[in-house]
């Protein structure tokens, strides 16, 4: 298989990842190597298989509705980029 | 002191000839003086490990001394410590102070253990030669031109090095077991869920399991014992009681400890693209596992080729969802300029992560996106139910499995930094470890041509640690490979 820039490029914006030309270029190529790699899975016949999403089949555990964290909210928030009155602020979104 | 094992620590603190003090002073002295040749830290904690030091003290004199009390080590990276610089090996985090501790670091406080520092790793532990860190590679002690192998590279090589007794680790597809090969010490992956991923940061969460290095499997234990246990803010942290991972190895060792022990060896893990010199000290070690009373029999893993692949949709397709989480919104990197949201997304993130990083989150968004869903990432999961199957039939014919960890010994730095899937594929025996999700460790077993160290490969059935590491400790009883130091750290 063998990806077209474009195809990089419209995967780069699914993944919020700016890739400038020369960089589309270069992961091309690296990803064309990856893909070779991966291809190698089309070869077996997994008819009927099962897939396995999870090395250990658990079911959901359930808790009590109870509350168990206490509000550390201005600790988090220290760590953001940028903050204001408890919010986190971002370029504006609605006109 | 440097050299001590575990036992002689606790011996020694506990008989007050030397402090905690004095003891994590003395080691985080020699990280001060190795760690510009090594790299193996990110962040050095003095301030926090002496006040950690001076507690355990006060605790063994209240003879309220556990098993670690006092004891130095050294966490990866990317298990989040409050107040602690957590970078995950990423610019991403370069300023991530995190604001909670990781359920580890969390048990290992309440141990008494004296956390030094922060290990260097590949950038979100998406690696094998630890080459993928922003803060630069961590380098072999036995070599510094050659690789501590990854993505757990730093917690390796500073246990090699001993600028700490013992370290943990994350294992997602080989990451405590191959660079403890290649370096020369001991590390154990336990079975998926044994540990839980609570502020460890998520690379591919179906995989990553916590694991724990130091020289030895004995050392190892008590390590292993105090990370492990349920927790349920973890939701795949399995309920299960405590176990004491040391339980096996205090009984006598007589002439044949392993007597009647099986151990498999897969054909396929014996072929070609293992290093003559690999092959030759693996041989060597299971020559004598079968002095100490082991059988060997050949088992087959047909499906272990297809791990590769099946791993590099599967672990990408996961990173690209867990990765998802750092927008430079709420933490970590934020690009300086930008223009609309979406904008400060996809520079936030084109600056924050490296070329290694980018490469896995946009294999994975391809992976799932739509109409590829099923030629990938659900043949990759079939192909991990034919690899999870392979092992059980497996270890109805033996106890364990064992081959070699790595198929060479540590590469020189650079020499596989432009060719990805080359680096992929030095992790040829330990992927399908993690896919069926069995506990693995890799213990030393001689050196190659070149000097450097090559690991044996342990693999267990779920829930077999204590043997694992019982196993590995016969071996040691009767070795002393695990006793070979670096220069500098003899």
């Amino acid at each position: 298989m063998s990806l077209s820039n474009e195809q990089v490029g419209h995967v780069a914006r699914l993944a919020r990842i700016a890739l400038t030309e020369a960089e589309t270029e270069a992961t091309r190529r690296k990803l064309d190597g990856i893909f070779g790699l991966i291809e190698q899975m089309q070869a077996v016949d997994t008819t009927g298989v099962e897939p396995m999403s999870h090395p250990q089949e658990l079911a959901t555990r359930l808790r009590e509705d109870a509350v168990i964290e206490t509000d550390r909210r201005a600790a988090f928030q220290a760590i953001a980029p940028q903050t204001e009155a408890g919010l986190y602020l971002v370029p504006k979104v609605i006109e | 002191m440097i050299n001590a094992s575990l036992k002689t620590l606790r011996a020694a603190l506990d008989a007050r000839q030397i402090s905690s003090v004095e003891l994590a002073t003395l080691f985080l002295d020699r990280i001060q003086a190795a760690n510009p040749a090594l790299n193996a830290f990110i962040t050095v904690d003095r301030d926090g490990a002496l006040a950690a030091a001076r507690a355990a003290d006060e605790r063994i004199a209240a003879g309220q001394a556990g098993p670690l009390t006092g004891i130095p080590l050294a966490h990866k990276d990317l298990f989040c410590t409050e107040g602690v610089l957590t970078t995950c090996g990423s610019r991403m985090l370069a300023n991530f102070v995190s604001p909670y501790d990781a359920h580890v670091v969390a048990q290992l406080k309440a141990a008494g253990a004296v956390c030094l520092g922060k290990t260097n790793m590949d950038e979100f532990a998406m690696g094998s030669s630890n080459e993928n860190s922003w803060y630069g590679p961590a380098r072999n002690p036995w070599n510094t031109a050659k690789v501590p192998g990854g993505s757990s590279g730093g917690s390796a090589a500073a246990v090699a090095a001993r600028l700490a007794p013992i370290a943990t680790g994350t294992d997602t597809g080989g990451s405590v077991r191959q660079p403890a090969a290649l370096t020369g010490i001991t590390g154990i992956k336990p079975t998926y869920g044994v540990v839980s991923r609570y502020g460890m940061i998520a690379y591919a969460s179906s995989l990553d399991q916590g694991g724990a290095f130091a020289a030895s499997a004995e050392d190892c234990a008590p390590l292993l014992s105090a990370m492990a246990g349920f927790d349920p803010r973890d939701s795949t942290s399995l309920e299960r009681p405590a176990e004491d991972y040391a339980r096996l190895l205090a009984a006598p060792a007589g002439d044949k400890p392993l007597a009647g022990l099986r151990i498999g060896l897969p054909r396929e893990f014996f072929g070609p693209g293992m290093a003559d010199d690999v092959r030759a000290a693996v041989e060597a070690a299971l020559a004598h596992y079968r002095a100490l009373g082991a059988i060997t029999v050949d088992v087959d893993l047909p499906n272990a080729r297809l791990a590769i692949p099946a791993y590099y949709v599967i672990a990408p397709a996961e990173a690209s969802s867990n990765l998802s989480r750092f927008d430079g919104v709420r933490y970590g990197h934020r690009a300086a300029e930008y223009g609309d949201l979406n904008d400060m997304y996809c520079k936030s993130r084109a600056e924050g992560f490296g070329e290694e990083v980018k490469r896995r989150i946009l294999v994975g968004t391809y992976v799932l996106s739509h109409g590829y869903y099923d030629a990938y990432y659900l043949q990759a999961q079939k192909l991990r139910r034919l690899i999870a199957e392979d092992f059980r039939a497996a270890f109805a014919q033996c106890d364990l499995i064992a081959g070699p960890t790595s198929p060479t010994t540590a590469w020189g730095i650079g020499e596989k930094t432009d060719d990805p899937v080359q680096m992929y594929l030095s992790d040829i025996y330990t992927i399908a470890v993690n896919l069926a999700g069995l506990p693995g460790l890799s213990q030393p077993c001689g050196f190659g041509a070149d000097g450097l160290p090559v690991g044996l490969q342990l693999i267990g059935d779920y829930f077999s640690e204590a043997s694992l590491l019982n196993a590995a400790h016969r071996y040691q009883q009767a070795t002393d490979w695990h006793l070979r130091r670096p220069e500098g750290a003899a």
